[in-house]
């Protein structure tokens, strides 16, 4: 909209002054929790029982990163949470490319080759994005029991490729909607293939929804922690799952530092897709939450 | 490109050639969407303890889930925590939204800042506020060390308020993104109209109340659905920030449906529990997205 309703008149008037601080105080509001989570972890334990949580490290200790790196204590084993962010990447990235090439082929066939009751297709698999994870626990536990996938990497890649596949499916279809199927009818006609045209004209112009769809899927897998928790609770634990054995686990003098550090390791990888490609992530939002 | 070879076996792969790229997929979703769901109900139908049981028990665990404490306390708390946490987000985001759209310098500055908490995993934002609201050593010390001796602030650990420190934590978390999607349909009311009002004489307030907030309905309903939908499926934020804790006061159905099926060997109860949470989500889903793709229809 953009309107011009408040402030029309040039100069500073009270309200601006009302906006602008309001403004700031939320987003003071915002920053806070991330910003006492990263002094906490640079601080000492002595410094955080007499200090204050909102001030700086009067002596900065990259201890605290180290030790939740390397050597802090997750369940029996003490040797950090390293392990386990390894393991939630070699989740992630199969997860990912495997959920978004399916994704994009779908959107291919849901919109340039469509066949009778494809929009039930379309609709049934759309439902399954929003169902709560809680119903299917119980037959999945017991289908990668099965095939010897419980508590594997494995296991929650197809996991996390099964329930992706979803949203992927819709990027994908509403992206291909808009286009032009006269171009794909033109390809048809010179006798191009299925997959010729796919490759040839449709992905080159797919870029915008690839990183969109790469985005939401890896801080989607990544943020996860049901599934992880529910198939793969031991060694095989991805990074959420370790940090809340971490900072949950009541055996010890609780090292809120540490704690803290290792929040930062499993929330770095999001932040950091977030500030490069904070664009494409806020598309990803939109598009799974307002469809048509 | 060799379009002969293509041509010859042409039609047949024309015809199934899409379709058979898309039917693992569809198969998958049969299987592991309904076909699961369809298991489950049987579960919450079934003698399942620890393991499942298929022997036919009616609707015992039904009977049984309503006569649990825990599961009241865990509706309660849906109740209180969903309520809250979609009207303080949209009120919020709504209201964020507005006073982004006066033509703010540093906009672009600001909106990521209400929005990043969305890229963190709730387990992250759980431990952070948990540290964040530490009776002993979080910002009731601040206070204290700042002169405010008097400062009380113990949710976390009172049975009777740890469930609005889940509000909070939740608030903090989604209401940026709520932001984010009344901002694109700020951006999109007709600005002729806006004009209009304005010869009229309108005031801010009016010009916002009559004319632009009655067109952001489409985002008032899409905002209710994503965020009750996270309500219902709400489980990782709880776990890390409270627990369920302290006892069983943060209970909510997605802890309750996971203690009971996998710590307290109670699958049928555990199972009937997730069909209730089903049946709750999938009344606000189906009928969106069966008017969400209608329209689509027409345009």
């Amino acid at each position: 909209m953009n309107s011009t309703i408040v402030g029309t008149k040039q100069g500073v008037s009270p309200w601006r002054v009302v906006l602008y601080v309001t403004l700031i105080v939320f987003a003071i509001f915002y920053l806070l929790p991330l910003f006492v989570m990263l002094v906490t972890s640079f601080k000492t334990l002595d410094e955080i029982r007499l200090g204050n949580i909102l001030a700086f490290p009067s002596e900065w200790t990259t201890e605290p990163w180290v030790k939740a790196w390397g050597n802090a204590c997750v369940g029996l084993t003490c040797e950090g949470i390293k392990g386990y962010f390894w393991n939630s990447i070699k989740m992630v990235v199969p997860a990912v490319l495997l959920s978004t090439l399916m994704g994009a082929l779908n959107g291919y066939v849901l919109t340039k080759w469509r066949f009778p009751g494809h929009k039930w297709v379309f609709g049934l698999m759309l439902f399954g994005c929003f169902i709560p994870f809680q119903i299917v626990l119980i037959p999945m536990s017991q289908v990668l029991g099965f095939f010897g996938l419980a508590g594997t990497t494995a296991g929650l890649i197809f996991v996390h490729v099964v329930y992706g596949l979803g949203f992927t499916t819709l990027f994908f279809r509403n992206y291909y909607e808009a286009f032009p199927t006269e171009l794909v009818k033109a390809a048809m006609i010179d006798g191009a293939s299925f997959l010729g045209i796919f490759w040839r004209i449709l992905l080159p112009s797919s870029g915008p929804i690839i990183v969109v769809t790469i985005i939401w899927q890896f801080t989607n897998v990544w943020n996860d922690f049901l599934f992880g928790a529910s198939f793969a609770a031991g060694e095989g634990a991805p990074m959420t799952v370790a940090l809340n054995n971490l900072v949950n686990s009541s055996t010890g003098v609780k090292e809120y530092n540490v704690d803290m550090a290792a929040a930062m390791f499993a929330a770095l990888p999001t932040l950091l897709v977030y500030i490069v490609a904070g664009r494409y992530f806020v598309r990803g939002l939109m598009a799974g939450s307002v469809k048509g | 490109m060799s379009t002969t070879t293509v041509r010859s076996g042409g039609d047949w792969l024309r015809q199934f050639l899409p379709r058979l790229v898309l039917a693992p997929s569809f198969a998958i979703t049969l299987v592991f969407v309904y076909g699961f769901i369809i298991y489950t109900g049987y579960i919450s139908v079934s003698k399942s303890k620890m393991l499942p049981n298929l022997d036919f028990v009616g609707l015992d665990n039904y009977r049984k889930l309503w006569k649990t404490l825990n599961w009241q306390v865990a509706l309660d708390n849906l109740a209180i925590f969903g309520i809250l946490y979609i009207v303080i987000c949209g009120a919020l985001g709504l209201f964020l939204a507005i006073l982004l759209d006066q033509k703010i310098r540093g906009e672009g500055f600001l909106r990521p800042i209400y929005l990043y908490p969305m890229a963190l995993s709730f387990v992250v934002t759980g431990t952070a506020w948990k540290w964040f609201l530490n009776p002993g050593l979080g910002l009731e010390k601040t206070m204290h060390d700042w002169g405010w001796a008097s400062f009380k602030f113990d949710w976390l650990i009172n049975p009777d308020m740890a469930i609005y420190t889940v509000v909070i934590a939740g608030v903090w978390q989604s209401s940026g993104f709520v932001m984010a999607m009344f901002l694109a349909g700020l951006r999109g009311v007709d600005e002729e109209q806006l004009k209009a009002a304005q010869l009229d004489g309108a005031s801010t307030f009016q010009t916002y109340w009559r004319i632009i907030i009655p067109q952001l309905r489409a985002v008032f309903l899409s905002a209710f659905v994503v965020l009750a939908h996270m309500a219902i499926k709400a489980y990782d934020l709880v776990v890390a920030l409270t627990g369920g804790g302290p006892g069983n006061a943060t209970e909510v159905p997605a802890t309750f449906m996971y203690s009971y099926t996998f710590t307290r060997n109670q699958m049928g109860v555990g199972a009937a529990s997730a069909m209730i949470m089903l049946m709750t989500i999938a009344a606000i889903i189906v009928p969106y997205l069966y008017a969400e793709t209608r329209e689509a229809r027409h345009e």
